[in-house]
Formats: structure tokens, C-alpha cells, sequence
């Protein structure tokens, strides 16, 4: 039997080739329909059929196929593999048989044994007539069993067909294969050398078959990536060896998808390469996924990136923040003892000292000054930027200033320039805002154009201009602004209680709409308004409840534009950008030249544009330049309705014309000192030089301002100044008899008499009757005087400056409103050094008396004192000023005296005495106090030297 | 004592003072503003001080002393007291008298007694040290020398 089974099974091997291909087509047919499309080559008709009807979407060259399984080594092993499988199987079958045989073989050994035991019983049975039975029944047995054996032979010859087995197993790894192939988003494909498809399994199948096998990629489809991944194919194919890749198709029939492929080459038995097996797999959501997860990544590393480039320009920021901190605190810290060393140089210049010495401590002094200069700047840069910076509101004459400013600036002119101020007609007599810091920025542009101005002329131009455009889109800033600064001024000069919200109209109509009637009525009082050009700010009254008896003005913002040109070297163009960045100076060459810190204009820059303006420059090199600012202002116009009880300095100045002249004079100017400048002055020595330079002139000069000036040297006289002393004498015997007259009424009548000279012509009576009016403003009168007296303007106009200073030199009548002896004491001593002698009353009471029996100049005023403050009594003394009577004063106990003297009864109550607060603490709430009440300046204490010569010089200017 | 001598001790005495607080700047000021024409001035001045601030402390004492303590009319003398003491220089009256005013303020009796006392030592401890300096000078001028006021620099 077992010779048997070889037999068969060697039937079987060599059936094999015949057999398997006979079972695919069948196999594939029937139990894997679902999936798999069979081509025969030139083959049947009916599976084709099948094929079309099922739309199977799997592809095969059977033909091929069969090539396939047979040449090349993976389709042998396969099949060496399934022969093993059987042939191990086939052998356990045969062992099992051989068991079995050798179980039956021993039970037949067995029963023969048995039947021998029986013959051998039978024969003692047939000698005694024995029983037939168990022969039988083992016979029966037996041939059960052979039954048995001839049934599994024929189970085994059944079992033992090969072909069977293995289309069993074939057909469970193809319903495995089907199982998970159902769903997969795979193609699996096989192509020849030519790379033309001979089987392809799709689950999504777009094409029919016949489409598909026997063709290549690029024949089937079209678009980017085909090529690509043939090209793939036949590197795969050539390098033989297998290899995956990414490949994005742009077809026009799947769209654009992305396929990971792997191709395999397979190899002839011979080693050949036949073709590739490929098998792909639709990516392009995980493509997607992940290009997304890459340009997320990228962005995350960017703004990582961007953060620490943020981080690292916050921290920057915080330093130099903090840098700028320390700058501020540093120079306040270093202010304090430099002042002090300053101010002891100062005194130590007031000692005897030789030539030498004087040079040095000059130099020191001015040095002093410098440093002192930088670190105010840097203090007030760090102010602004910080926002630490109170923009105070205050009434002021923008004429004024200009010739305060230009002044100032003439004084210490050191070069033959020419300045010049130009108001224009429509500026308003009076405006609101910070008047320090519209000075400083006047200023500070002027003594910038006198330093790079070396010939022609440094001049101002104030006039009035329309809101500018930046004004209007920043409206709403700037209304805040406005409204803030409103209240401020409303508090600070106690003027209204009330809240304006403003609303600045912009449309010209709209505004004559509401404005226009108030202005025909002030046009007839103030006649030097422009109109047009401002742009009113509607006081809204029913916005809040209580209007009362309030009085009806309007208030308005008026833009007004300041020139300050010059004649000098000017700016080159690639330099402008630069001008207002702080320390910036157009090269390093100018700051060798000329000196400064560079921080003047962006100290400018910042204050205009804090009070909502703007800083502009224009220039030409070696022609000149321009620096433009253009400030709102507010103007407060009474209105007509209050006419009558209005006393306030504008109905004055229409009453009285001497005093309009002055208010609405609009040209200023001071030619350069032909002979002062030789006597080049500077800080100490100035005094006497210009006494000096007062004298050549003067045999040529218009008599009012000669005999002002001999008066003045007559005054020095008497501080016994040996100079001065000679040069009196030189004035009595050159001048006219009438400044004997004079003298003798000086000495007789004290400070009023001073300003009764005998005038000559014309406008005498009217520039007499303002020499009583104030000692300080004797400059105009006599650039008025130069216009009546055209003549004469040639000749004197080198002396005229120093007449003017002369006037101004005149020595203030000072009185000392202080309650602590001690005090008193230090500082009548420190007046006495400074050749100044004082008053002194010890509280508010005392001082409204000593006001009302004397005239004084400058009223210095302690804060804290008792029975009546310096905030109190400032507020009478002004009250005093602008309504002639002592009303107030008395309302608050203070009996009035007899006027002891006629003509000081008479004086009209209209000059302004310059109050200057001491008090103990410099804190700016205190100083905004002192200004809100009235007072002009103010110094702390204990009071120094330096001090009271900077108030001081600050009133005579 | 040669003159030179006493020059130096004055100028070390003068230093030491304003090194330990005693006095600052504001002195300085205060012996410039003495000259021939009036050679006392500095001895003026700081008598005056002391007699005035005599005065005041007793006043001080006094009101301080009452039942119902009037703050405002403390607040006013020490005012005085601090406007005179940093008028003369005296600055470490001048910084007690500072926080004596804040303590007015808070109206905290205990803290203002403890002030007065303390200002009464500063006083006191100040009019030694300027009469120890007055005599040195008086000493200086009586054995013909002057006083090296331009050496004091700081």
C-alpha cells in the first residue's frame, strides 16, 4: 500500500503543471467573481461577458500569468511550497494508514491464534460434541473488519487527490486575499518590461479593463506625474531592486491625487528582469495633513521667531526706558550740587579778583552754565516723554513775548544782527496758553538762529492762519486736549466754574452762524481780530444745569503761525531728517563750531506737538532757514452785554490809546550795536560797559532817552561806582540843563520823578504819560519815539539798545513780605550784596498797606505766614491792579490809608507789580498755586544768591 | 596758637561739621554775605536764630503740653523754626523740624513730643558746635589772620 501512495503521489507531481493551470480560470471564475476579471488570450467568450457585465475591477493577463508562475522563481517556490504542504501531508496520511494495518494485521494474528485454541477445543468438542458459536461470531468480526479496511482504502484514495487539497488551500488564500483587499484604497498591478499593465486589481476602478492591460501609464492617462512614475518603473526595473516613492498625479481623471507606489522588479528563474510588480496607495489626505503640519510648524518657528525678536525689543525698550530713567534721576541729582557750584563761582566772581582769575572763573561760570542748560534739557525731554509734563494755561500777550524773547536775545547779541518781530494785526491782544513753554520754544529757536546766523538778520513772524488739516484729523485728540486744557484754565484762573464741552466747528457758515453776532458786536471793541480764521468754540450751557450769572463770553481757539527765520548758513537737505532727533546736530563739524547739546530742537519739537501743534523747518544752505510752528490758542472775548462793569485790561485798551498802541504794536526790532560791540559784554562786566556805551551817543541822541539814561548813572551814582562816577560827570556837563532838573527832582521825589524828562516833540506828552506807567517798557516808547523821529533813527540806533537796558536797569523798588527774622535777615543781607536795597513788611496786612502807600516793582512773598498768606495777599494786590480800588482789601479788613502823596494818588492802577512767591517747598502743585493766585515767579527756600539774581534778572528782562 | 594753625583747625572743624549734617550749603551763602562793612554778620544772624528758636521751643513746649493739643498752631511755629534753620544752614534742625510737620500733620502727639525733644538736641548740639567755631574764629581775628573762607570747598 504504501508503494501505492508514492506512486500516487508522484502522479500528482508530475500532474501538477497540467493540473493548476486547468484550475484558475474555474477557481477565479466562480468563487472570487466578485473581484477578479479573467481574460483568456483568444479565450472564452462567456467570462469576458462575465467580466464586462460585473465591472470587476481587478485586471489579469491569465496568459501571462501562467508565463509568470512558471518562469520565474517566485512562482516556482509557491508552488514548491503548496507540493511540500501536500506531500507532508500525503506522508502523515500513509503513516496513519500503516498504523492502522498494523493494528488489523495483529488482530488477525490474534484471531488466528484464537482459531487454533478453537480448532484445538473443537477437536476435544468434536470428540465430545462441542459448540459452534465463537467460530462464527470471530468470522463475523472478521469480516467486518476487512469491511472497514476496504473503506478507508477507498477514504484514502478519495482524500488523497492533490488537486483538491490545493484548490482548496488556494481558494481560502484567495478569499482571505478578497477579504482584505474588499476596502483597501490600493492598485496592485503587474506590468511587463514594456511596462505595459498585465494584471491590475483597483477598488476604484475609473477605466475598463481593456482600457487598462496591455497598455502603458502614458497611454492611459495624461497629466503631470504619469511621466514621473514610469520613469520610476524603469529605474526600478533596470537597478533591480525595489523602491518606494511619493508621486503627486495631476490627471484629468482623478484630479489631483497623491500615490505612495512601490515597485518591485521580478526576475526570470534565469535572473532576468521581466516586468514589476506595483502596488499603490492613495496618500493625498495624509499629504495634505502633513503639508499642513509642516507650514503650521513653519509658522509656529515663525512666531516663536517674531516672539523672541518681540521679547527682545520689549526688553530693549524697557532698558532704555529705564536708561532714560536713570538719565533723568542722574541729572536731578546732579543739577542740585552743580547749581551749587555754579552759584558759589558766581559769588566768588563778585570778590576781588585779578584779571587772571576773572577769565577763569568766567569760563568756569559759563561752563557751569552749560552743563546746568544740558541737564534742564535732558529733565525736560524726560518730562515730556513721560507725560509728566502740565502744560499750564495762562493768559499772555503773544507780543509781549515776542519782544521779551527778542529782547533777551539782543541783550546778549554778541554778533552785528539785526532781529526783528513782525506780529500781524489779527492776532489777538491776549491769548490762552502755557506761556513758559511757548517763550522757551521761542527761545530757544531764536538763539538757535542768532548761533548760525553770522550776518544779516534774525526775525520773528506771528500771525493768524486757518485750522491746519493735521488739527482736524486729529480732532478728536485734540478735542480732549482742548477740553482738559480747558479746565485747566478755567481753574487755574478762577475765572468760570463751569465746563465747556467744546465743539469747534469747521464749516465757515456754520460758524458765522452762531459766532457771527457776537463778532460784528466786538468788532467795533476789537478791531484787531481776524475774524475769519477762527474757528469758534460753542460753549454748550444746557449741557449742565446751573448757568446762573455766568458771563456770557465765547471762547475760541485761534491757530496762530510763528515764523523764526534767519539769514544764517542754513541746512543742508540731507540733514532735515535728522533736525529734531535729540542729540542730532547736521554734522560733527557744527557741533565742534558751534557748540550745544542737540537737544534744543527735539525739546521744541516735543513741546509744540504736546500742545497740539506742529514743527516744521524749511531752509537753504548759505541762504537761510525757517522754523514754523503752528499753536491752537484760546481766546476769551467778553461779550457786549457786560460791557459796562467790564474793567478788565481789554476795555482799557480801547479807552485809553497810549495803551492800545502798546498792546497792538506789531513790529519790533533792534538793529545791531555798532559800538557795543566792542565793549563785547559779557556777564559781569556788562553793567558797566553800557553805561559806558550810553554816553558817546548821547550829545546826537533824542533827548527823552538821554535823559533817562543820565538818570540812571545818576542813580549808580549813589552806589558809588568810581566808572559810573566819571561818566556822570561827562553827562552833566554834555546834556541839556533840563537833566539837572531832573536830578534835583530825583533826589526830591524819589522813584516816580524819574520818569518826568521834558520832552521835545510831538508824541512827548504821550510817551511821558506811559514813562509813568512803567519803567520796563520804555523800549517800545522809544521804538515808537524812533518812528515819530524818523531822522534821528541813523544816529542813535547804535545807542538806543543800551538806553533801553539802561531803563530797565534802573533799580527796582523791592519790598520783602516776610514773617521769620532770620529770613528777613539772610535775604536783605543777599540784596544789599546784590546792590539792591528793600522794604520789608512782615505778613499780608502789612503788605497791602506798604502797596498802598508806595509804588513797588517786584513784591517778594513769602507763602506761609500768618495773619494774612502771600496767596491772599497776592490775589488783593491784583485785584487792586485791575480795578483801581482796594475794595477787595477791605472786605477783608484792611483799612485803607490816606494817599499821602498827590500825584502817586493819581497814578492809574494799571501797572502789573512782579510778585515773586518764596516758598519752603518747590513741588509744582505749590507752583501752580502761586501762578493760579496771581504771582509771577517763583523761588524756593532758603533763598541764595543764585536765586534772587535769576528773579531778578528775570523781571528786568 | 600760631594763626596758620588755627586757620586749619578752623577749616577741619568747618569741614567735620558739614560732614556730619550739622550744617550745609545754605551756611556758606551766610559767610559770604559778611564783609567789612558788616563783620558780625554770621554771629547776628545765628544769635538771632538761637534766641529766636528759644522762643519758639519754649512755645512748643507749652503747646504741647496743653490738654487739647493745637496742631495748626504747632504746624506754624515749627514752620518758623524750619524756615529759619535752613535759612542759617542748620540742616539737621532744619530735617528734624520736616519730620516734626509730618507728624503735626498726623496730628500723633507722642511722635511730636519725641520731635521737640530731638530738635531740642539739635539745637543745642548745633549752638555748641557754632559757639566752639565763633570763638575759634574770634581767636583767628584777634591773633590778626582771616578767616580761609575760600578754602572751604566741597
Amino acid at each position: 500500500m504504501g508503494c501505492e501512495m508514492e506512486l500516487e503521489s508522484e502522479c500528482i507531481e508530475d500532474m501538477e503543471v497540467e493540473v493548476l493551470p486547468s484550475m484558475w480560470p474555474e477557481d477565479i471564475g466562480t468563487d472570487a467573481g466578485k473581484q477578479f476579471n479573467i481574460e483568456k488570450p483568444g479565450g472564452d467568450q462567456d467570462m469576458l461577458e462575465e467580466v464586462t457585465i460585473m465591472e470587476e475591477p481587478t485586471i489579469a493577463d491569465f496568459q501571462r500569468l501562467m508565463e509568470l508562475t512558471n518562469y520565474t522563481d517566485k512562482g516556482s517556490s509557491q508552488l514548491a511550497y503548496l507540493m511540500k504542504h501536500w506531500e507532508y501531508k500525503q506522508a502523515n496520511a500513509v503513516r496513519l494508514l500503516r498504523e492502522e494495518l498494523d493494528i488489523l494485521s495483529r488482530q488477525r494474528e490474534e484471531v488466528e491464534q484464537r482459531r487454533l485454541e478453537l480448532l484445538q477445543e473443537n477437536r476435544f468438542e468434536e470428540d465430545y460434541g462441542g459448540d459452534k458459536r465463537p467460530l462464527e461470531a470471530s468470522v463475523q468480526r472478521e469480516q467486518t473488519l476487512m469491511d472497514k479496511l476496504q473503506e478507508s482504502i477507498e477514504t484514502i484514495e478519495r482524500q488523497s487527490s492533490p488537486v483538491e487539497e490545493l484548490s482548496q488551500i488556494l481558494k481560502r488564500a484567495d478569499n482571505f486575499l478578497h477579504f482584505i483587499l474588499q476596502n483597501a484604497p490600493v492598485v496592485i498591478g503587474h506590468q511587463d518590461k514594456e511596462l505595459r499593465y498585465r494584471f491590475i486589481y483597483n477598488h476604484y476602478p475609473r477605466l475598463q479593463e481593456e482600457d487598462i492591460i496591455g497598455k502603458t501609464d502614458v497611454e492611459i492617462f495624461t497629466g503631470s506625474g504619469v511621466k514621473e512614475s514610469q520613469d520610476f518603473k524603469r529605474e526600478v526595473m533596470e537597478k533591480g531592486l525595489p523602491a518606494k516613492k511619493e508621486i503627486t498625479f495631476e490627471t484629468d481623471l482623478f484630479g489631483s491625487k497623491t500615490f505612495l507606489i512601490y515597485v518591485e522588479p521580478v526576475f526570470s528563474k534565469a535572473g532576468e528582469t521581466i516586468g514589476i510588480n506595483y502596488m499603490g496607495m492613495e496618500i493625498t489626505d495624509q499629504v495634505r495633513k502633513r503639508e499642513r503640519m509642516a507650514k503650521l510648524r513653519e509658522e509656529i518657528a515663525v512666531q516663536k521667531a517674531k516672539e523672541t525678536e518681540l521679547n527682545k525689543t520689549i526688553h530693549i525698550t524697557e532698558e532704555t526706558m529705564r536708561a532714560k530713567q536713570m538719565l533723568a534721576t542722574m541729572s536731578h541729582e546732579i543739577r542740585s550740587p552743580l547749581s551749587g557750584v555754579v552759584s558759589m563761582a558766581e559769588i566768588l566772581s563778585t570778590t576781588k579778583l585779578d584779571r587772571e582769575q576773572r577769565q577763569l572763573l568766567d569760563v568756569m561760570i559759563s561752563s557751569g552754565d552749560l552743563v546746568l542748560q544740558l541737564i534742564n534739557d535732558i529733565l525736560d525731554l524726560s518730562k515730556v516723554e513721560s507725560g509728566a509734563m502740565k502744560l499750564e494755561a495762562t493768559k499772555f500777550r503773544p507780543r509781549e513775548v515776542v519782544k521779551h524773547v527778542l529782547q533777551t536775545a539782543a541783550a546778549s547779541l554778541q554778533k552785528m544782527l539785526t532781529l526783528e518781530g513782525n506780529v500781524a494785526d489779527d492776532i489777538p491782544v491776549e491769548v490762552i496758553g502755557d506761556v513758559l513753554r511757548i517763550r522757551q520754544i521761542l527761545t530757544n529757536l531764536v538763539s538757535n538762529a542768532v548761533k548760525f546766523t553770522h550776518e544779516g538778520k534774525v526775525g520773528i513772524n506771528l500771525y493768524v492762519v486757518a485750522e491746519p488739516p493735521f488739527a482736524k484729523t486729529e480732532e478728536c485728540n485734540n478735542n480732549q486736549k482742548i477740553n482738559s486744557s480747558e479746565q485747566s484754565t478755567i481753574c487755574s484762573n478762577g475765572v468760570k466754574d463751569h465746563r465747556y464741552p467744546s465743539t469747534p466747528s469747521k464749516s465757515g457758515s456754520d460758524q458765522n452762524h452762531h459766532g457771527g453776532q457776537n463778532h460784528n458786536e466786538h468788532n467795533a471793541q476789537n478791531h484787531g481780530f481776524n475774524n475769519e480764521f477762527r474757528s469758534s468754540v460753542k460753549s454748550d450751557y444746557s449741557m449742565n444745569g446751573d448757568t446762573e450769572e455766568e458771563n456770557h463770553s465765547t471762547e475760541t481757539t485761534v491757530w496762530i503761525r510763528c515764523d523764526v527765520y534767519d539769514t544764517g548758513i542754513g541746512i543742508p537737505e540731507k540733514a532735515i531728517p535728522t533736525l529734531f532727533k535729540r542729540y542730532m546736530q547736521v554734522s560733527a563739524d557744527h557741533a565742534r563750531k558751534y557748540g550745544g547739546t542737540g537737544l534744543g530742537l527735539a525739546i521744541c519739537k516735543q513741546l509744540v506737538e504736546l500742545m497740539g501743534g506742529r514743527l516744521t523747518v524749511s531752509s537753504k544752505e548759505h541762504v537761510g532757514s525757517t522754523f514754523t510752528f503752528i499753536l491752537p490758542y484760546k481766546v476769551s472775548i467778553p461779550s457786549s452785554d457786560e460791557n459796562s462793569d467790564d474793567t478788565d485790561e481789554l476795555s482799557d485798551v480801547d479807552n485809553n490809546d497810549a495803551v492800545s498802541d502798546d498792546l497792538t504794536e506789531g513790529f519790533f526790532q533792534f538793529q545791531p550795536r555798532t559800538l557795543g560791540s566792542l565793549f563785547s559784554s559779557n556777564g559781569s562786566t556788562r553793567r558797566t560797559s553800557h553805561k559806558f556805551n550810553g554816553f558817546p551817543s548821547n550829545p546826537f541822541a533824542l533827548p527823552s532817552p538821554n535823559g533817562l539814561v543820565s538818570k540812571a548813572v545818576t542813580n549808580s551814582v549813589e552806589d558809588s561806582s568810581s566808572v559810573v562816577a566819571d561818566a556822570s560827570d561827562l553827562t552833566e556837563s554834555t546834556s541839556s540843563s533840563s537833566t539837572e532838573k531832573d536830578r534835583h527832582q530825583n533826589s526830591e521825589s524819589g522813584v516816580k520823578s524819574r520818569h518826568e524828562p521834558s520832552f521835545c516833540d510831538d508824541s512827548s506828552k504821550e510817551v511821558n504819560n506811559e514813562l509813568r506807567n512803567s519803567s520796563n517798557k520804555c523800549e517800545d516808547l522809544i521804538m515808537k519815539k524812533e518812528d515819530a523821529n524818523s531822522r534821528c533813527v541813523s544816529r542813535c540806533s547804535g545807542s538806543r539798545e543800551e538806553d533801553s537796558k539802561e531803563c530797565c536797569r534802573l533799580k527796582p523798588k523791592i519790598l520783602l513780605v516776610e514773617d521769620n527774622k532770620i529770613n528777613v535777615m539772610v535775604t536783605q543781607s543777599m540784596m544789599k550784596r546784590l546792590g539792591y536795597s528793600m522794604d520789608v513788611v512782615n505778613n499780608g496786612v502789612e503788605a497791602v498797606k506798604a502797596v498802598q502807600r508806595h509804588t513797588y516793582d517786584i513784591i517778594l512773598m513769602d507763602v506761609f505766614m500768618p495773619v494774612m498768606n502771600g496767596l491772599q495777599t497776592t490775589k488783593l494786590i491784583r485785584s487792586y491792579e485791575e480795578t483801581g480800588n482796594w475794595d477787595a482789601a477791605k472786605d477783608s479788613g484792611i483799612e485803607q490809608i490816606q494817599q499821602i502823596s498827590d500825584y502817586e494818588g493819581c497814578v492809574p492802577p494799571r501797572k502789573r507789580i512782579h510778585i515773586i512767591a518764596m516758598t519752603a517747598n518747590t513741588v509744582t502743585e505749590s507752583a501752580e498755586e502761586c501762578y493760579a493766585n496771581g504771582m509771577d515767579s517763583f523761588v524756593s527756600k532758603p533763598v541764595t544768591f543764585q536765586k534772587l539774581k535769576e528773579c531778578l534778572e528775570q523781571y528786568l528782562r | 596758637m600760631e594763626v596758620g594753625q588755627m586757620q586749619r583747625q578752623w577749616l577741619d572743624y568747618t569741614r567735620s561739621l558739614f560732614i556730619e549734617g550739622f550744617l550745609d550749603g545754605q551756611f556758606l551763602q551766610l559767610e559770604q554775605l559778611q564783609d567789612d562793612n558788616n563783620p558780625d554778620f554770621v554771629v547776628e544772624v545765628v544769635s538771632l536764630f538761637f534766641q529766636d528758636s528759644h522762643k519758639l521751643l519754649n512755645d512748643l513746649t507749652i503747646a504741647l503740653d496743653q490738654k487739647s493739643v493745637d496742631f495748626k498752631k504747632i504746624d506754624a511755629h515749627v514752620h518758623q523754626l524750619k524756615g529759619s534753620s535752613s535759612s542759617i544752614g542748620a540742616q539737621r534742625v532744619k530735617n528734624c523740624c520736616i519730620a516734626f510737620r509730618n507728624f503735626c500733620e498726623e496730628q500723633n502727639t507722642d511722635a511730636c513730643l519725641k520731635c521737640l525733644h530731638q530738635v531740642k538736641q539739635e539745637c543745642c548740639l548745633v549752638k555748641n558746635k557754632l559757639e566752639t567755631l565763633f570763638r575759634l574764629e574770634q581767636q583767628i581775628m584777634a591773633a590778626g589772620g582771616s578767616i580761609p573762607m575760600m578754602e572751604l570747598s566741597f
